[in-house]
């Protein structure tokens, strides 16, 4: 459990990019954390393992005071996927990379093995294990970086911006991925400007806007409110897009999942006929 | 990266700022050749002093403190170096002479790079590439150095996250001996060094994209003119210089070392 309490943080040249931010964060949680580009969503979360310590406020996580510990020993239960692999990669090959953080952590050799192993599986990796990372495509380095830190099987996982460079297959293989994650009651917090990808992944929404929430609820609510969204630069789903302009003939705007809105079309269409 | 703070460029307007950046060079190279005559302190605390009204011309004090502690570390390095190697090589002895001179030689470093700390807070790199080209350099020279000077910034910034990064995946830079202290850099050093490799081959492929090279003869859309402030800067370099050489040729063995001076006080 990761608990904000009226977090404020300024940069060393005095730019304050979170104004009081409180927010509780529960085990399980599937979180999507949107706003425009300088809004402070990258400063919040590097809150969440130690990287950047509250000027003001406190970041608990387990009931433990991020200002108390290292980032080393935060970072067993939180795993951090940055936006750019290549500020990571370094290792001669994919199963070395994948080693640095158990071997950081002290994990005995055999467990790092069947890790290693079980990490490379489950991204389908296997046929590059003895690969250098720097010779794989912008889509794989993403996907070896967040086998890196799937590896260490933190309880909670971070994504910054996850779905950028990736294809829709890539993309939808990342959705199921969570899926996967959520059932085995790991907390996901991601951050991101993929209206659609939010849409069908259907999380918990928070909008942070000039270094404050303005927004938390589900998805369905929070992706619909035009408003709400235009202000932060966000358009609605292409689905909520068509539904709200459809909204005179009898039709809900607040749709968001294509499922749903087949459905609701359905049973209308046979309502008329 | 305090260091690198009292070196980096910030917008400012102040005389020193408008100066011509190639009358400033000249003058921290005569501040520089004059600090290599000299290993008194006298002339050196000088050659310091005259950097005051030209700091504080150009608003530019903090940082310039900042510069001056970022040398502070090599400096006492210098000065330590300097008394062991008096101290054995006179068989275990020091005088009051030894001590002037490792104070002189620290002096020394300062100096130069207190002066090119102004040069380099008080220039930005645009004005430098512009004075390079005019000074006939070949324009691919001008840019490479240009870029390399506004790269460093940019560099240190990922250098930043890239230790993010590692420190998220349990990497612990502090732990340790010295040598596994080292090491600990290899996961910090590669994704820069291939990082910045890469945004070079991109920079490059960007700038053939927007016709580098097309013309023989590039125009400009500044053009480096001398003012008077630069007149004034020419000529209190050129009154340092002859004074400078006048001293080291005539009055060497006259300058005044500090314990007599203080011993003449009392």
């Amino acid at each position: 459990m990761i608990t904000l309490k009226d977090v404020h943080f300024s940069y060393a040249n005095n730019i304050e990019a979170l104004k009081g931010i409180s927010l509780t964060i529960n085990d399980g949680d599937f979180i999507a954390i949107m706003g425009q580009n300088g809004a402070g969503k990258t400063t919040f979360i590097k809150h969440f393992n130690g990287l950047l310590k509250p000027s003001s406020g406190t970041v608990h996580v387990n009931g433990v005071e991020t200002t108390k510990t290292s980032v080393a020993m935060l970072a067993r239960n939180i795993g951090f996927v940055f936006q750019n692999p290549d500020n990571q990669l370094f290792s001669e090959t994919v199963e070395d990379e994948i080693a640095f953080a158990l071997k950081n952590f002290g994990f005995d050799k055999e467990t790092i093995e069947k890790r290693v192993t079980w990490a490379l599986d489950f991204l389908s990796l296997t046929q590059y294990r003895k690969t250098s990372p720097f010779l794989l495509s912008g889509g794989e380095r993403k996907r070896v970086a967040l086998a890196s830190v799937l590896a260490w099987d933190p309880e909670t996982l971070v994504l910054d911006e996850p779905t950028i460079g990736q294809d829709h297959e890539q993309k939808e293989k990342l959705r199921q991925f969570i899926m996967q994650l959520q059932a085995k009651k790991k907390t996901v917090v991601m951050v991101t400007h993929d209206v659609e990808f939010v849409s069908e992944c259907n999380p918990r929404v928070i909008l942070i806007r000039d270094g404050k929430i303005v927004a938390d609820g589900i998805a369905k609510d929070i992706l619909t409110n035009s408003k709400l969204l235009k202000e932060s630069s966000i358009v609605l789903p292409q689905i909520a897009q068509i539904f709200t302009k459809l909204s005179p003939l009898g039709l809900p705007a607040d749709i968001i999942d294509l499922d749903e809105a087949e459905t609701v079309i359905l049973s209308k269409a046979k309502k008329e006929a | 990266m305090s260091v690198f703070d009292g070196l980096k460029f910030r917008k400012v307007s102040s005389p020193i700022h408008n100066l011509d950046p190639r009358i400033k060079f000249i003058y921290v190279i005569a501040i520089f050749i004059s600090a290599i005559l000299f290993h008194q302190i006298l002339p050196l605390a000088i050659l310091l002093l005259i950097q005051l009204p030209f700091v504080f011309l150009a608003r530019v004090q903090k940082q310039w403190i900042r510069s001056l502690r970022g040398a502070a570390f090599l400096a006492t390095f210098i000065f330590i170096i300097n008394i062991l190697t008096k101290f054995f090589y006179n068989n275990w002895t020091l005088t009051a002479l030894d001590i002037e001179t490792a104070i002189g030689m620290t002096m020394r470093f300062i100096v130069l790079v207190e002066s090119f700390s102004v040069f380099f807070l008080t220039t930005s790199p645009d004005y430098l590439g512009l004075a390079l080209e005019q000074s006939r350099m070949p324009y691919e020279f001008s840019f490479a150095f240009t870029t390399a000077v506004r790269f460093v910034p940019v560099l240190a910034e990922e250098a930043q996250t890239i230790m993010d990064a590692q420190k998220a995946r349990g990497l612990e830079l502090e732990k340790g001996n010295i040598l596994k202290r080292i090491r600990n850099y290899i996961p910090i050093l590669i994704p820069l060094i291939v990082s910045a490799i890469r945004r070079s081959l991109e920079l490059a492929e960007a700038m053939e994209s927007r016709a580098w090279g097309a013309a023989k003869k590039r125009t400009n859309l500044y053009l480096l003119k001398l003012h008077k402030g630069d007149c004034i800067l020419i000529s209190v370099t050129a009154l340092i210089l002859l004074v400078t050489i006048y001293v080291r040729l005539f009055l060497f063995s006259s300058i005044p070392l500090m314990n007599e001076l203080i011993s003449r006080l009392i």
